[in-house]
């Protein structure tokens, strides 16, 4: 009911728009509101606080069992399918990977022909020669009656949310530096945050923040440079005292080296309306190779807080100073409120790429704890007085230097596969994989819009021999309820329900529902190819509880089918291939747009 | 003990003697056969007419292949391709070519790069040096002399050296 009403909102606010712009400003979607209808899925990561979790409950524990495909889409393409759909109203929107389309489904009628399909004109086809990871796009962003999606050739598009025409298109990245755009914007206070993808590139990492009206750029903040280009002011007060100083994302590099550091942003942003601050992570320094560039190479593998409005930086803490080993630092964060030491605190929770758990004081950027969640044998822990990360020596990378047994591997304990929490279990359900690597550190020469990795890296399973887990962690008891093996990586996201049921899929094209409270598997549907995108879960107009999925094996764990490499080279796809030799043999390719309900 | 291995690896294969040959000033590493066409496609309207046939002499010379190795890496052809089983670009150590195997195919993409991703290196890489990397790329697949291609690797091992690498099967249909 609420849905229907707010989306005829959404439709008065179009309509304003047109009829009298001039005159009165349009009336703007409240995303924060219409976050919390469970009817709709209005943002990636369901809301804010990337929860990904739903007070739907017709589904739930005892009757997950019971669950049948409702329609199926296919999307007509074959790489890499990361992102999850939205649900604004009676429609539904799903970005593919490149070409990037952005398909409109009238959930009224799913299985007839799609409302429409909007492609940006003139994409450039190269831009697939610097997408690192297969080219894969994470989903797409809506407000005051827009969607909004980034293409792989460095766009940030809107779309009208009901007839599919562009609005506007702005051009953000450029590809013949390597530049490349994969990641889901949000919307915060009118403005569309985008970041960039590159971090193999030598790129220098950025988020920009564009008018959700006319793509007007509002802010740019880079992740590397001096502190005006960081956005870095008399109101930052980072916690820990080595982030303290003039300039260090141009001093903590070798002269000029900061130019083509990376510190790219292609993961997820989370924003707290009360406190009024945005956050995300940055991704790894570049090259690879740790040599080449001594320092703690600021402000890349860490966390910024920021005002959205004017992109000013209020707090920053490194989860991995002078990175060793791509562990990228764009994660999702979840904001909860958990009983900590007593009291309630405000608290972001981070399963960091480098094996811990992080839990945060959001307000202040201070680290309450941190506690590996996989394998992790490149480090020993984080210092809770300095913070800092304590690296193993034995673990350091160096040109020509070859280093076995380093746990996690480059993708991390985790890598951007997102993951939910339960206000009902207090659980965070966090899907990742289990890969250690061998490393060899090379010289590498910087050439623009070519690779700058100075690295080869063979993966292999971790310890136990399982290369993926779907975990229960309490955040606030600091340990793993419970955790189930999978013999791939997991790399789709994570969705929990009021019914007390999660959600995730498999690189094999299992579908599965679990038990949140347990483990328990419920349910399982096998798909036509593996699982690496983002579940969700809506009320459609008949009034019954669906759950959607898309499925298309790729990204960079699954590379080797996507792109068809050759597993008798053990660095392919830098190094994922030596651990996914089996693939092929599991599953093939081709997206698909999967829903299922009750009968 | 040098010389009597070289001299065995000749008597081996008497076309393998140029293994051992350097240039200091470089002739044109490849000479055309004046008046042909390279072609990418197998499909030919009307009478089959000939294509142009290519000597790539790089490929007789261990050195030069050895040379196409370093320069692989050293243009970052490695960080796309891997080393041959590729990553962003597609596997070159297999026997599927979207733009053909022949040795002017892969100079002529090498120079003009390929409209999904593959950079353009006309202009950037000295031609005699782009017939090396063209040597080497063949080598990957076992489409030169295995007495001239590269047996070893000064990096951690990651794959089988080219010279044990035998010629891919031919069952899947190369182009053109
Ligand atoms: C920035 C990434 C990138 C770099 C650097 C790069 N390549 Fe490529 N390469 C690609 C991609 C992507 C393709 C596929 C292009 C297509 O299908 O249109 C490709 C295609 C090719 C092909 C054609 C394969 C076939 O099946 O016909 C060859 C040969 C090749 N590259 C060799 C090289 C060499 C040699 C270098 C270094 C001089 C190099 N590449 C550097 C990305 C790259």
């Amino acid at each position: 009911m609420s849905s229907r009403f707010l989306s005829s909102l959404g439709v008065a606010a179009v309509l304003c728009a047109c009829a009298c712009a001039r005159s009165n400003p349009p009336v703007k979607t409240d995303l924060h509101q219409l976050s919390r209808d469970d009817a709709q899925w209005v943002m990636p990561a369901k809301d804010y606080a990337s929860t990904r979790y739903s007070g739907l409950a017709q589904i739930n524990t005892s009757n997950a069992k019971q669950l049948k495909l409702a329609w199926t889409v296919s999307t007509g393409h074959d790489r890499g399918h990361e992102a999850g759909p939205l649900v604004i109203g009676d429609t539904m929107y799903y970005v593919t990977p490149f070409p990037n389309d952005l398909i409109a489904i009238d959930l009224k009628n799913p299985t007839g022909p799609p409302k429409w399909k909007y492609r940006p004109q003139n994409l450039e086809t190269e831009s697939q020669g610097v997408a690192c990871c297969d080219v894969v796009n994470r989903g797409a962003a809506y407000a005051n009656g827009k969607v909004f999606l980034n293409t792989l050739d460095g766009r940030t598009c809107a779309v009208d949310a009901e007839t599919g025409k562009e609005v506007w298109v702005r051009q953000l990245a450029d590809i013949n530096r390597g530049e490349t755009i994969t990641m889901a914007p949000l919307v915060v206070k009118n403005k569309v945050l985008v970041g960039d993808s590159g971090g193999e590139f030598g790129v220098r990492g950025w988020v920009t923040a564009l008018d959700s009206e006319t793509g007007k750029i509002a802010w740019r903040a880079y992740a590397t440079g001096p502190d005006k280009d960081v956005l870095i002011g008399p109101n930052f007060k980072p916690f820990y005292a080595t982030d303290r100083g003039k300039d260090l994302g141009v001093s903590t590099w070798p002269k000029d080296k900061w130019k083509i550091g990376g510190g790219t942003m292609w993961g997820w942003i989370s924003y707290d309306p009360e406190l009024d601050l945005i956050y995300y992570g940055t991704g790894n320094p570049g090259p690879w190779n740790p040599e080449l560039r001594p320092g703690d190479n600021k402000w890349t593998s860490g966390i910024f807080a920021r005002r959205p409005d004017t992109g000013e930086a209020v707090w920053y803490y490194q989860w991995s100073p002078h990175d060793e080993f791509d562990y990228d630092g764009i994660n999702e964060q979840l904001l909860l409120d958990l009983p900590i030491g007593g009291k309630t605190r405000k608290v972001l929770v981070r399963p960091e790429r480098n094996g811990y758990m992080y839990v945060l004081d959001r307000a202040t950027g201070e680290v309450l704890s941190a506690d590996a969640y996989g394998a992790v044998t490149s480090s020993f822990g984080v210092d809770l007085k300095s913070g800092r990360l304590i690296p193993n020596k034995a673990k350091e990378p160096g040109t020509g230097k070859v280093i076995p047994d380093i746990c996690p591997a480059a993708p991390g304990a985790k890598d951007w596969q997102p993951s939910a929490y339960s206000p009902r279990t207090r659980l965070i359900y966090v899907p990742h994989q289990n890969l250690c690597m061998q490393h060899e550190g090379t010289d590498v020469n910087y050439i623009a819009g070519t690779p700058y990795v100075g690295a080869n890296v063979v993966m292999v399973p971790g310890p136990g021999g399982h290369r993926g887990e779907f975990d229960a962690w309490d955040p606030v008891q600091r340990k793993k309820v419970w955790s189930i093996r999978e013999n791939f990586p997991v790399w789709s996201g994570a969705l929990v329900t009021a019914g007390d049921v999660a959600f995730y899929g498999t690189m094999d094209g299992w579908f599965k529902a679990v038990d949140a409270r347990t483990g328990t598997l419920l349910w399982q549907f096998k798909t036509s190819s593996g699982i690496i995108g983002q579940p969700v879960t809506y009320r459609g107009p008949d009034g019954k509880q669906y759950v959607t999925i898309a499925a298309g094996v790729g990204g960079w764990a699954g590379a080797i089918v996507a792109g068809g490499l050759d597993p008798r080279d053990a660095t392919a796809a830098l190094g994922f291939v030596n651990a996914m030799k089996d693939l092929p043999g599991a599953t093939n390719k081709g997206g698909v747009i999967y829903t299922f309900a009750l009968p | 003990m040098r010389n009597a291995l070289l001299l065995a690896s000749c008597l081996l294969a008497a076309a393998a003697c140029r293994r051992e040959q350097r240039e200091i000033v470089h002739s044109p590493a490849a000479s055309h056969a004046s008046g042909g066409i390279v072609r990418l496609s197998e499909l030919q309207p009307g009478q089959p007419t000939p294509e142009v046939e290519v000597r790539n002499a790089s490929e007789e010379k261990a050195y030069d292949i050895n040379e196409g190795k370093r320069l692989f890496a050293a243009y970052n052809c490695s960080g796309c391709h891997s080393h041959g089983g590729g990553g962003i670009g597609p596997a070159l150590m297999d026997n599927y070519w979207v733009y053909g195997s022949h040795p002017e195919n892969i100079h002529d993409t090498i120079v003009e790069g390929r409209p999904n991703g593959m950079p353009s290196f006309g202009g950037k890489i000295p031609d005699y040096q782009i017939w090396e990397i063209v040597a080497y790329v063949r080598s990957l697949s076992g489409l030169v002399n295995p007495t001239v291609a590269p047996s070893r690797d000064d990096h951690m091992q990651v794959k089988v050296a080219e010279q044990s690498k035998k010629e891919e099967s031919t069952e899947e249909k190369k182009k053109p």
